[in-house]
């Protein structure tokens, strides 16, 4: 819909803006099933959550499905993990704008910034420690179309000291960037 | 809750199994993954997207990612769809088609080119053309971009889905059909690794 955007042409921590290809709905025009499907009513300043609330019933269920893989931290994986699960879909989807905000997130909760930021510079092959590679290699194999997850990636998350409820975490979050990046990438584009 | 959950069906998880504890644990993504599906498939309103429309992509996406419990399920909700029947042979030969490996894609010009990996640039055989129809056929070609090289994503797709007569509003159910079932069948193939490994 906007015009030239400045897009980032490499994937970084800073803090970037997005822009939509096609129309979001006007602020004006929401009514109380839009802003149930926005879940929190501040997110209709956002343009991305303004064209996605076109659909409010799936925006709606999307919302609670990524709050709860990502914030609820009983009995799984830290969030600085869940995070790195993201950041590393995100990398290897070539997802910039998601990248942003999770490696930031990644960073802020594990205080391991230089890891994170070599997982963005290298890519998912940057070697970051036993635990944080089984969780970007698990990640990667679940992004890759064939899925080849398979019982080796179980055994390295395992060996790394994740129990099956993280393991668990890590499948879902990994899983849910598969979804985050397809709306991101198609629907508009990351601006400076 | 009258639909059984299709991610525990598909994944084969038993009430009172190990994984299905595991799941209870996140219990409103459990259900909310559901919600997502029943929005999809079972909408309030389909006048964007048509069920026969949502049920031919979501066959040809999960088909394009290879033989798996969720490529079936999706398969046979085409075939029991209205007028479905008849898209199955055209859906089963786009998928043999359009089947490769990714992501990969172009990133943009600059330090991250060195990187940019190509692959098959998907269109619809001319033969399925016409069993398809203008929309569908804009349809799978974009969701073959969405499925393996998102990255190539550009504002020149979204005009062509809008050419092919997808409103805005259908376009979005759209992309988040496909999107959501690239969630889904990692869920699926992630728990179902995850019971073979400890069984």
């Amino acid at each position: 819909m906007s015009a030239s955007v400045n897009p980032p042409v490499a994937f970084t921590q800073d803090e970037l803006g997005w822009v939509s290809w096609i129309e979001p709905l006007p602020e004006v025009e929401l009514t109380e099933r839009h802003f149930n499907g926005l879940v929190d009513r501040a997110r209709a300043k956002s343009e991305y959550f303004r064209l996605l609330v076109r659909d409010p019933e799936v925006l709606e269920a999307r919302t609670k499905t990524d709050k709860d893989i990502f914030y609820n931290v009983a009995d799984g994986l830290p969030r600085a993990e869940r995070e790195l699960a993201a950041a590393a879909t995100s990398r290897y989807n070539g997802c910039i704008y998601c990248a942003s905000v999770h490696a930031r997130f990644a960073s802020t909760y594990s205080k391991r910034r230089e890891d994170v930021q070599k997982l963005l510079d290298e890519g998912v092959s940057a070697d970051l420690g036993e635990r944080w590679n089984a969780v970007v290699k698990a990640s990667v194999a679940l992004a890759s179309t064939p899925i080849t997850f398979g019982p080796d990636n179980i055994a390295e998350l395992r060996h790394a000291g994740l129990d099956d409820a993280e393991i668990v975490d890590v499948i879902n979050c990994a899983s849910f960037f598969n979804w985050a990046n397809r709306l991101m990438l198609s629907l508009g584009e990351p601006s400076k | 809750m009258s639909t059984p959950d299709i991610i525990d069906t598909l994944a084969g998880i038993k009430p009172g199994s190990a994984l299905d504890a595991l799941r209870a644990k996140r219990l409103q993504a459990r259900e909310n993954a559901q919600k997502s599906y029943l929005s999809l498939f079972e909408p309030i309103d389909a006048g964007e997207f048509s069920l026969l429309e949502r049920a031919a992509v979501a066959a040809f996406v999960t088909g394009l990612h290879g033989e798996s419990s969720v490529a079936a399920f999706y398969r046979d909700k085409l075939a029991a769809s209205a007028g479905g029947a008849a898209l199955l042979e055209a859906i089963d030969a786009e998928i043999a088609r359009g089947k490769t490996s990714g992501p990969y894609g172009s990133f943009p010009s600059g330090p991250l080119s060195i990187e940019s990996t190509a692959g098959l640039i998907y269109r619809v055989s001319a033969a399925s053309k016409s069993a398809l129809g203008t929309r569908l056929v804009a349809a799978l070609e974009h969701a073959h971009l969405l499925v393996f090289r998102p990255r190539d994503a550009a504002s020149s797709d979204m005009k062509a889905l809008l050419a092919a007569g997808w409103s805005n509003t259908g376009i979005v159910t759209f992309s988040q059909l496909v999107a959501f079932l690239s969630f889904q069948v990692r869920v699926v193939s992630g728990l179902r690794t995850l019971a073979v490994a400890n069984a």
